[in-house]
């Protein structure tokens, strides 16, 4: 029993007691009806009492002849989709309602057939946790995988895996921790790791309200059981206090309010305020609602603020913590989901919506698209109906933002088609790029000229570029022991080693390649800025990448090197056996032979390998850096 | 909330009731943000009582900047009339009240033209003409995602054509908390603040904030007949008694209120608050069954939605 029953016969007042200090969770199933999911919201249902007589009685009448054989058929209470679908009605996200003694919860559930990514981004954008359903019989799947993936992007950390079907493999231990194992390892991978993995039957109620006795080696959590005690908006609380501003209320001259939700942390009367993206200050002055002022308003409140001072704000201002202000951006790398039917055009304007502010924004062309089954980053100029990819955003003015992974509110937006006024997409903050203005850049008082007078050099990127086997590492490595010698701070980044740790998540796809320059280039640049001379042996084989590489550091801090060997030679020497490989269709896209390379214009330094030895091209590099004034 | 019941602010967790409050305000704020002409419809049940509280607070210290409105039938409970019109001035919140003027000429009702024709050319072309009148450009309903299935997947901002059609291939995805409330000219916004509400919070909010509702809410004698197994008040003398057919004085309440005709009370003695909530949380059947519109035909509410009605 969930709701208790005879205390609403006996003192409605205690039980209404009960009922008021209840919390509210809000959290999204995922499967397919295969896997149970009707049947286990048609039990939560059921079991915490909202099923009425009449539905009950259609129910009983419903299942005998339904799918399971006279006994109730839970799903029966939450399907009647196939009907609407007939009459041409779109099925994204139902929102069911149900609660026990201790919470009322909000039930996201998304049918898993066409549409599914948008809709499962619907529901889960506003769930705090998620129930991933796994059917005993068939194990991870690669909808569970997707499933997991979609939840990990819109930023649920709670995860409860509900083995299902448990009945049907005679309650195995050993398949349920089968699953349990190969489903952890595989969250893991996607930074899923608040796990809760329950072996249930949502037909036989198997350790739905109550542990069953069917399974006495499981000593966790019922799902009931847990789904109660998850903690709820503890999040959004810690941060620092953000209120992105609705509506400033000011029914005469004597008040001037600014309401709307408190969206991280909490204010008090006496707080200092930033208001961005303008950067004036004040003070709090009240915190106003119609029963009476309150001391303190937390996140998920609506309020409406006084402050001390006569500020221009209005709405799609943010007023956020003075000693811990959200950024101010206008240019972004964020997560799209595409929405809509028409297919995403890159440098059309859009308008883009977060928090209460709407401004024109633009996407650039996706960095990659991301294969939510098998979670392959592959090229792609442009994101179609249900394609999720990582693109840049540039805005006609700055806004006050917080990376999504810290506040959903700050950091999640929709995209409105400005002819039609649809809702096209949606999207993810991750960061503001480097050429966008933020105003609360650390300033670092040891700066580079700090760096390179303790140093004796200049920092340098020296950039190697070549075919595979054209002999950069061979070069590079020379390089690196000569100017240790002379007592210049190096270090050495190699393709093949970078693969090996920071870029292990990127193939050699073009749009791998791309992203695995942009972060070596990043890299780079952070050593730069650490004042040392840095030697970078890639393959490299797309101009504009290194280019980009080129404009993250300053004038004369960019070295580059032409490794220059035909592909007839390298392919001959083939050191490690790739030509080989490549050439019997065993690796795919490879330089040179299904993937093209293209040759720098004008490098600083151009070595033909076959008329230079190693170590005389080692010198020449160290002669060129002297030229520079990198060295003395 | 009063503050002897915010005591819970100063603790971290809201109550499911807090959280629900404050989502209806940001939804009622953000549909006034980005309106030209919002209006708030007023059906003067327990909903609408609910969210007229809601409006108040999310505007306090200034009054909603809305009116109401009642898209009238003539066929509502006299006590209805009395509450509406009492309500409205003591807020001091201005009431627009519209009667399709086509049937107050044909003289529709219930009795002769039965339940669906009244219910669609009162209540579905008034609310039209209604808006295209005063050209209102968002309107607000009380409607919430518990009371029928088909209502699950109810958008909270759900667009209609110029044409009041509900489309239901361009109802857009809602995120987070972050609503797209343009609209094309001539396109307009219903707004559903009370979507995650259930009745028993409903109830629950009443009772704690001591909101004024209509007294046929709680049990009292009245003079009910029986038709097909419905207990049907007869309100005035436009009652169409059968022959030999009395009135019968019986102790009713109603759990859900539109047309008297129309509208089908429960035998109960409860006469407060607690003791209403206590059977209506004991009760075995669903709300809706009062209610003669939803028995008209299967998916019945899919159907009115797209011809316009709320």
């Amino acid at each position: 029993m969930t709701v208790p029953s005879g205390l609403i016969a006996e003192d409605i007042e205690s039980y209404l007691d009960i009922h008021q200090h209840k919390s509210l969770l809000r959290f999204i199933t995922c499967g397919s009806v295969d896997d149970g999911k009707s049947t286990l919201i048609g039990r939560l249902l059921y079991e915490s009492h909202l099923v009425f007589e009449d539905h009950l009685e259609a129910l009983e009448a419903d299942s005998k002849t339904g799918t399971q054989g006279g006994e109730l058929d839970f799903a029966l209470l939450v399907d009647g989709l196939a009907a609407e679908r007939e009459q041409g009605i779109t099925i994204d996200v139902a929102y069911r309602f149900f609660s026990t003694e201790k919470r009322k919860f909000i039930v996201a559930d998304t049918p898993g057939h066409e549409q599914y990514t948008r809709n499962m981004v619907t529901g889960a954008s506003t769930a705090e946790a998620a129930v991933i359903l796994i059917d005993a019989r068939r194990g991870v799947l690669t909808q569970t995988r997707r499933h997991s993936f979609l939840v990990s992007l819109l930023g649920i950390r709670r995860i409860v895996v509900a083995v299902n079907k448990l009945d049907l493999v005679g309650y195995s231990r050993e398949v349920f921790e089968e699953i349990e194992a190969e489903y952890r390892d595989f969250a893991a991978r996607i930074g899923l790791t608040d796990i809760v993995c329950i072996p249930m039957s949502a037909l036989r109620g198997d350790n739905i309200t109550e542990p069953s006795p069917n399974t006495p080696w499981y000593h966790g959590p019922t799902l009931l059981g847990h789904l109660e005690t998850v903690p709820v908006g503890q999040h959004a609380k810690d941060g620092p206090f953000r209120m992105p501003v609705q509506w400033v209320n000011r029914p005469g001259h004597d008040f001037r309010g600014f309401s709307g939700v408190v969206v991280g942390g909490r204010v008090r009367p006496g707080d200092r305020v930033r208001v961005v993206p303008s950067g004036q200050q004040s003070t709090v002055t009240r915190v106003v609602t119609m029963d009476d002022d309150l001391d303190e308003a937390v996140a998920e409140q609506s309020v409406t603020l006084t402050l001390a001072d006569e500020i221009d704000i209005s709405r799609g201002d943010v007023l956020c913590a003075a000693d811990s202000p959200a950024g101010s951006a206008d240019q972004f790398e964020a997560h799209v989901v595409w929405m809509a039917e028409h297919e995403m055009l890159p440098g059309r304007p859009y308008l883009l919506k977060l928090g209460t502010r709407t401004v024109p924004a633009s996407l650039s062309r996706p960095k990659y698209r991301i294969d939510v089954n098998t979670l392959e980053h592959t090229a792609a100029t442009t994101l179609a109906l249900n394609e999720i990819g990582v693109c840049n955003l540039n805005l006609d003015r700055p806004i006050a933002f917080d990376p999504y992974a810290e506040n959903r509110d700050m950091g999640g937006f929709v995209l409105i088609d400005r002819l039609t006024n649809a809702t096209v997409g949606a999207g993810m903050l991750h960061f503001a790029l480097r050429r966008s203005q933020n105003v609360h850049w650390q300033a670092m008082d040891v700066d580079k000229a700090a760096h390179v007078e303790l140093k004796g050099h200049r920092p340098c990127v020296v950039w190697f570029t070549g075919l595979s086997g054209a002999g950069k590492s061979s070069i590079a490595n020379l390089v690196e022991k000569r100017l240790h010698a002379l007592g210049v701070h190096t270090t050495l980044l190699d393709g093949d080693n970078v693969r090996h740790g920071l870029n292990k998540d990127l193939g050699f796809t073009e749009a791998d390649r791309v992203e695995n320059i942009r972060r070596v280039g990043e890299v780079s640049r952070l050593m730069v800025n650490a004042g040392l001379v840095v030697l970078v042996s890639f393959i490299s084989p797309f101009r504009s990448e290194r280019r980009m590489a080129r404009d993250m550091v300053g004038e004369g801090e960019f070295c580059e090197v032409f490794v220059d060997t035909p592909l007839d030679v390298a392919e001959r020497r083939d050191v490690k056996g790739l030509y080989g490989k490549a050439r019997r269709g065993e690796l795919a896209n490879f330089t040179g032979i299904d993937s093209p390379y293209e040759v720098p214009e004008d490098p600083e330094i151009h070595i033909d390998t076959t008329a230079t030895s190693p170590e005389e091209a080692a010198q020449q590099v160290v002669v060129r850096l002297r030229e520079l004034g990198v060295i003395t | 909330m009063s503050s002897e019941d915010r005591g819970s602010t100063m603790t971290d967790t809201l109550t499911h009731l807090q959280r629900l409050e404050a989502e209806s305000i940001h939804i009622l704020r953000e549909a006034v943000a980005e309106s030209e002409r919002p209006v708030m419809l007023y059906s003067i049940g327990k909903d609408s009582s609910v969210m007229l509280h809601l409006a108040r607070k999310a505007f306090y210290p200034a009054l909603p900047p809305f009116p109401l409105l009642h898209v009238d039938t003539t066929w509502k409970f006299k006590q209805m009339y009395e509450f509406r019109d009492k309500m409205a001035a003591e807020l001091g919140i201005e009431l627009l009240v519209h009667q399709n003027p086509e049937c107050l000429e044909l003289g529709i009702n219930p009795f002769s033209h039965g339940s669906a024709t009244h219910t669609d050319m009162w209540k579905t072309q008034g609310l039209k003409q209604a808006l295209d009148k005063w050209r209102f450009d968002l309107a607000f309903g009380g409607a919430r995602r518990d009371e029928e299935k088909s209502r699950a997947k109810e958008r909270v901002f759900s667009l209609r054509s110029a044409q009041h059609r509900w489309d239901p291939k361009q109802q857009r995805p809602e995120l987070w908390r972050t609503y797209n409330v343009r609209r094309n000219p001539g396109e307009t916004m219903r707004v559903f603040p009370l979507s995650n509400w259930t009745e028993l919070d409903v109830w629950q909010y009443i009772y704690l904030e001591g909101i004024p509702i209509v007294s046929l809410y709680f049990g009292a004698p009245r003079p009910v007949v029986e038709r097909d197994g419905a207990l049907i008040m007869v309100d005035d003398e436009r009652f169409p008694l059968f022959d030999g057919e009395e009135p019968q004085l019986r102790s009713v309440r109603f759990r859900t209120l539109g047309c008297y005709p129309l509208s089908g009370a429960v035998e109960s003695t409860a006469d407060t608050l607690t003791a209403v909530i206590q059977e209506m949380l004991l009760t075995t059947t669903s709300e809706r069954q009062g209610r003669v519109i939803d028995h008209d035909s299967a998916g019945s509410m899919e159907k009115k939605k797209q011809e316009g009605y709320f």
